[in-house]
């Protein structure tokens, strides 16, 4: 792994290089601190997942990296850029589907809805939705209206709104918390399909150390709150990954069991059940 | 088949009270409750087409046009006020005030600076009927779903967007409740403004056949402006389906 950093010219980035830059990262709420100094450097094209335990103040972290809400302290740059509103090359896929899509909108219309407000004519916006459909799967359902179509359908019709947005970068927040095991699953699976086709960087919160492991190129550790980093995890297994056989190695039980640790040494008392339940 | 039995189901006590009111009428031979028969074979005689033309098209262009600037003006400045809670705040008891001034006592006023001619009937029905439908944008408004908002955000939409694809298809639904309130305002408005108005329209036409005791005249405008009532809501029914589409298919 080249580890020196290649100095960015105006815009290009190349893969590791730095894309979102996090310093000092903090937030509070009335004087309740959330957010206690984060750093973090989120490489171009790689794979990063945010993990810790319920309420540690990741989707806090998410939207102050997006620019939803402003730090207390600290600052989210992306390519040397300061982020102080949503950035053009950056898309968000919320946890919750069936209220982030459009009721009254087609699936195709709400892929295209971003595309419409960046000025792009009618037939490119239809044909970059289409392609985004195509590539999550959903291309012979483009005329339903959200609502009718299951979980893990309409999650993928949210994926799609964000490759659509055409971004260097999407965060994703919880994006499989409310669909079945199954479907989880396969959603995973797309994730990581659809980074590798079109080489973006993903970052994605998650509270599941199995799915962190096995989606990320480094799982970023977060402990109890005011939340900071606690570990940063390289996690080596490749670009090719299967349900099956990648869960099933040494490698991946180890990294496993050290997020584990991780995380249970900084939260012994709240997430005893869920160590119980997994381990 | 299923559709025949909605109709079927729809209309059967409608029939039935038109055939009890012909059957109980027809002997009837009290100057102010005419038989039945005769009101409709008047209805015939003075209707169509001279009295259409001459009394019904001019009501219905007045409820249009008014209805419709209620409909513009209720939305628009309800998504403006929807938008700017604190300002809506700073206002709503004078809104509240207004609302709850019956339309029609503002009648004299009305006369005195827009006479009594078209222009005051189309505003007395636009600012009477305005209110359900300007409450009801700004609740519609103030009530979308704050993921919806960042996912604006986030997307950076333009705030013309935002209106167009969020603010205004999230409360449709209740628009559309208002506007189905209002609707029936507007036609009461339409009725009395017409009657204290200059010639023209069904309210007149009315009020005009009571005071030459011409009760059979009377009674078919009555019954004529059912007839109009009827359509108008039957008209609203047929563009609320087609816009709520996705609304109705996704509560059923």
């Amino acid at each position: 792994m080249t580890t020196t950093p290649t100095p960015t010219v105006g815009k290009a980035t190349g893969p590791n290089d730095a894309l979102l830059v996090v310093e000092n990262l903090g937030k509070s709420f009335g004087g309740h601190e959330v957010l206690g100094g984060i750093n973090v450097t989120v490489r171009a094209g790689e794979f990063m997942c945010i993990v810790g335990p319920s309420g540690a103040g990741k989707t806090t972290l998410l939207q102050c990296l997006s620019g939803l809400t402003a730090p207390t302290t600290g600052a989210v740059t992306l390519r040397g850029e300061r982020v102080t509103e949503p950035p053009a090359e950056m898309a968000i896929v919320f946890q919750d589907y069936s209220r982030s899509l459009m009721p009254w909108l087609s699936v195709l219309d709400n892929v295209a809805l971003p595309l419409r407000s960046a000025k792009i004519g009618k037939a490119e916006r239809t044909e970059k939705a289409m392609a985004a459909l195509t590539e999550v799967g959903l291309k012979d359902h483009v005329h339903k209206y959200p609502w009718q179509l299951s979980g893990g359908m309409q999650q993928r019709v949210a994926i799609a709104r964000a490759l659509a947005y055409a971004p260097s970068i999407v965060l994703m927040d919880e994006p499989f918390a409310s669909v079945d095991a199954q479907t989880r699953a396969d959603l995973e699976d797309l994730t990581l399909n659809v980074k590798r086709h079109l080489g973006i960087t993903i970052l994605l919160v998650t509270h599941d150390i199995d799915e962190a492991v096995y989606l990320a190129d480094r799982v970023l550790v977060m402990g109890k709150k005011p939340t900071v980093v606690v570990d940063l995890v390289e996690t080596h297994l490749g670009p090719h990954r299967d349900q099956i056989a990648t869960k099933a190695t040494r490698e991946f039980a180890e990294l496993r069991s050290r997020v584990y640790k991780q995380i249970r040494r900084d939260d012994l008392t709240n997430s005893a059940g869920s160590i119980a339940a997994v381990g | 088949m299923k559709r025949l039995m909605a109709v079927v189901w729809e209309s059967w006590l409608p029939i039935l009270l038109v055939v009890l009111w012909l059957v109980l009428s027809a002997r009837s031979a009290s100057f102010y409750f005419p038989p039945l028969a005769s009101i409709l074979e008047r209805l015939g005689e003075e209707w169509f087409f001279d009295g259409i033309v001459e009394n019904l098209v001019p009501s219905l262009l007045r409820i249009l046009v008014g209805f419709g600037l209620a409909l513009v003006v209720g939305i628009v400045v309800g998504v403006v006020l929807g938008l700017l809670p604190r300002f809506e705040e700073a206002i709503r008891p004078l809104l509240e005030f207004l609302r709850s001034t019956p339309g029609v006592a503002l009648l004299p006023i009305a006369t005195l600076f827009l006479g009594i001619g078209d222009g005051m009937k189309v505003f007395m029905i636009a600012l009477a009927s305005m209110w359900p439908i300007l409450l009801n944008t700004i609740d519609g408004v103030r009530s979308v779903e704050p993921v919806l908002l960042r996912v604006a955000s986030s997307y950076r939409l333009s705030l013309k967007h935002r209106i167009r694809y969020i603010y205004v298809p999230h409360s449709a639904p209740q628009i559309f409740a208002g506007a189905r309130l209002s609707l029936a305002i507007a036609a009461v408005v339409m009725v009395v403004t017409e009657m204290i108005g200059s010639p023209g329209g069904i309210g007149y036409f009315i009020l005009d056949s009571q005071r030459t005791f011409n009760i059979l005249n009377m009674w078919s405008g009555i019954v004529m402006l059912g007839v109009l009532g009827y359509l108008l809501n039957f008209g609203f029914r047929l563009v609320e389906a087609h816009i709520l589409d996705w609304h109705i298919k996704k509560n059923s």
